[in-house]
């Protein structure tokens, strides 16, 4: 019996040694057939329908790039940022991703980009000159360029001609004071305790940061070590804003509306700031997509016309421990070649970062994307710090909402706010102070 | 046991307590990205989380639920029980699916279905109640209702589950019982006070128990439904968690946040379990 057992556990010792001694070799020759090829594979994390849409445009980029296969991985924008975090943490970024642009000063902090100075410097398809300027800057962290615009966005506002008209005018309005005088006419002229004049949900921090940068606030003050929200410039527009709540000229809560475009159809009110993402669904639910009864126009501003809005979109970026840089160089160029823009416009509607592919005639005669043409102009970053997304989704909507609501004053709402952000920024004053 | 205590220690212990020793730290994005980043800070987290009075909320918020929401789940859970253990009730296999079709049902697609059940307008809810007079509702939009709101759909999303529980306990009552007390000449609720509430007395401990704990760690309908809102009146102590750890990777603070809440439902657990032991001595 014993005897018996011995022999089994030497020969199963036997197996095992061998095994594990050719186990290498499955490795070595799995490698070889790869060299053989000469194939070059590179990795690319796009996020939703993007990720999928971009898989028509790589057969083009592996026609005239024989040498290299781009496989591609979609990641669903809610779960992004956890993924690549936890990517990062396991050591298994890919070699390019799109990164929205607000997100590119968390990566650069866990240093998990490749700066692209040296690559942009021999380049003759990507220079800063090609982009609008204001999104160009959205992607230079501590002094360096980390990402390469793919696609852009920003705030416009989304207004009713028709009820427009009817409250006498026939223009967007150009200022802060147009905008409420507006506001308050439309909904004198409805009279519905149902119907409101423009649409500022308190979970949406976008028209709040852009109002106070419009209208001179730096958000975060010291090298983005304070927070600077009860400053006299972000509360202003703070108290601007939320005055649209306490007359109740924007509905108040968020869940009145399920669905902005049919809310918007049915006249619950006739302004909306938001990003071009909406533009189809508004000519559906409208029915109407030669721009008779709405219309797009830049924001109105404290001084001068356009007012700022938020440099927003997405941009690619190239990680550290990619084996393959210079042929994930040649996708993020290929991407950015102003006949590839426009190709990927035309599968996802998302606008191309490339300022020439706007000299297209599509983009002249198109009446809903003029707008943004023109607000692009005029466009201004957040402060690059990781907290930030934080600081906005947290405790700008939460204080704004204590604000709109009247469970604080605007100012009180501003001073907890700024302690709070504060005590968020603590590490990162005590970061720059060991530098 | 061997490969099944390494399990458990490679999967559970060295996370929590690496948690416990996180929890003493800044560990935050800083130190994921460079190690050399973060910093022992003593009782720091656990001060700054008793100082946030949104944590003070978020506690508050999770014991009203648990405290209204455990008790109501509970009773409905026997009381369909009992009707589907009665010998009046035909097609009972039909009625236990349709009791436990919440229970399986994924809370996403349940969720959009509610959203509309309580939309202010449109909802069939409000619809339902302007018939008896009642005003319109903004049931998730509103800071008092939110809460309530909640607690509707958790129970009548979980019931379900307790209640399959119950059938088991009720089957496992002898007949013979009641039939020696209809001959004793008593009525139906005193055969229900006196045989079926004792008999069930270690199911219903079982399942009170798991409520609670289940109940502490609300987090999927808040998360959902009202991502904490309004004016965070449905944001849970999980979900505050969640909050501070998976979307601002504060993980120092995340964990100190967990481990108060682990000590919150232990004790609720041995008070429980001291509380039964004392009515059986």
């Amino acid at each position: 019996m014993n005897g018996w057992r011995k022999q089994v556990n030497l020969r199963f010792r036997l197996v095992l040694a061998v095994g594990l001694a050719l186990l290498p070799l499955l490795f070595i020759s799995a490698g070889c057939s790869e060299t053989k090829k000469d194939v070059t594979e590179i990795t690319f994390w796009g996020m939703g329908s993007e990720g999928e849409k971009i898989q028509k445009l790589i057969p083009e980029f592996q026609k005239r790039n024989p040498g290299i296969r781009v496989k591609v991985q979609m990641v669903p924008w809610t779960a992004a940022q956890e993924k690549l975090i936890s990517s990062f943490a396991a050591d298994n970024t890919p070699d390019i991703c799109q990164l929205g642009n607000t997100w590119v000063p968390q990566f650069v902090l866990l240093e998990a980009l490749e700066p692209l100075e040296k690559y942009i410097s021999k380049s003759k398809v990507v220079k800063p000159e090609f982009y609008f300027k204001g999104i160009w800057n959205t992607n230079e962290v501590e002094g360096k360029i980390h990402g390469i615009p793919w696609y852009i966005d920003t705030r416009i506002i989304y207004y009713r001609k028709d009820i427009f008209a009817k409250a006498g005018y026939n223009e967007p309005p150009k200022t802060w004071d147009e905008l409420l005088d507006l506001s308050r006419k439309i909904v004198k002229l409805q009279n519905d305790p149902n119907k409101y004049a423009i649409y500022l949900p308190t979970n949406e921090w976008a028209p709040f940061v852009i109002f106070g940068l419009q209208n001179g606030s730096d958000l975060i003050k010291n090298n983005w070590t304070y927070g600077n929200f009860s400053g006299k410039e972000f509360l202003e527009a703070f108290q601007f804003l939320i005055r649209f709540h306490k007359e109740r000229l924007t509905p108040m809560g968020v869940s009145q509306v399920t669905n902005v475009y049919q809310a918007f159809e049915q006249e619950f009110f006739a302004m909306y700031i938001s990003g071009p993402w909406n533009i189809p669904e508004f000519k559906r639910w409208m029915k109407d997509s030669t721009g008779e009864k709405w219309g797009t126009a830049p924001l109105p501003g404290k001084n001068g016309y356009p007012g700022a809005s938020l440099a927003g979109g997405s941009s690619l970026v190239m990680f550290k421990n990619s084996k393959n840089k210079e042929a994930a160089w040649k996708f993020v160029e290929f991407l950015s070649e102003k006949g590839t823009q426009l190709a990927f416009f035309r599968e996802t509607n998302n606008l191309p970062a490339v300022v020439s592919a706007w000299d297209e005639p599509y983009f002249k005669n198109d009446k809903f994307i003029r707008a943004f043409y023109e607000q692009f102009q005029n466009v201004v970053a957040t402060p690059k710090i990781p907290e930030w997304e934080q600081i906005v989704f947290a405790k700008l909507q939460q204080y704004a909402e204590y604000a709109a609501r009247g469970t604080m004053t605007g100012e009180e709402a501003m001073k907890a706010m700024d302690k709070e952000v504060n005590i968020i920024l603590e590490k990162r004053r005590w970061l720059l102070s060991e530098q | 046991m061997a490969p099944a205590l390494s399990a458990i220690f490679v999967f559970f212990f060295i996370p929590v307590i690496s948690a416990f020793v996180i929890s003493f730290t800044d560990f935050d994005i800083y130190a994921i990205g460079n190690y050399s980043k973060f910093r022992f800070t003593g009782l720091d987290n656990y001060m700054k989380l008793f100082e946030n009075p949104l944590f003070w909320k978020a506690l508050k918020n999770t014991f009203f639920f648990v405290v209204v929401s455990g008790p109501l789940s509970i009773a409905v859970s026997l009381g369909a029980a009992i009707l589907l253990n009665s010998k009046l009730v035909r097609l009972k296999g039909l009625f236990r699916l349709i009791y436990f079709m919440p229970v399986v049902t994924t809370l996403v697609a349940v969720s959009i279905v509610w959203r509309f059940i309580y939309h202010p307008e449109f909802g069939l809810l409000n619809y339902g109640l302007s018939f008896i007079g009642i005003d319109k509702i903004d049931w998730l939009g509103d800071p008092n209702w939110a809460m309530p709101s909640i607690i509707i759909l958790s129970i009548w999303k979980n019931f379900g589950y307790n209640m399959i529980i119950f059938i088991a306990g009720l089957q496992n009552i002898p007949e013979e019982l009641y039939e020696a007390a209809q001959i004793e000449g008593a009525n139906g609720w005193q055969r229900f006070t006196k045989i079926t509430l004792p008999m069930l007395a270690p199911t219903t401990i079982f399942i009170t128990i798991i409520t609670m704990i289940g109940y502490f760690q609300l987090f999927a309908e808040p998360y959902i439904m009202t991502q904490g809102g309004p004016l965070d009146s449905t944001l849970s102590i999980v979900l505050y968690m969640y909050q501070e750890g998976f979307r601002w990777w504060n993980m120092g603070y995340s964990s100190s946040i967990a481990f108060v809440l682990f000590v919150i439902i232990l004790a609720g657990t041995l008070l429980q379990m001291w509380y039964q032991k004392r009515k059986e001595a």
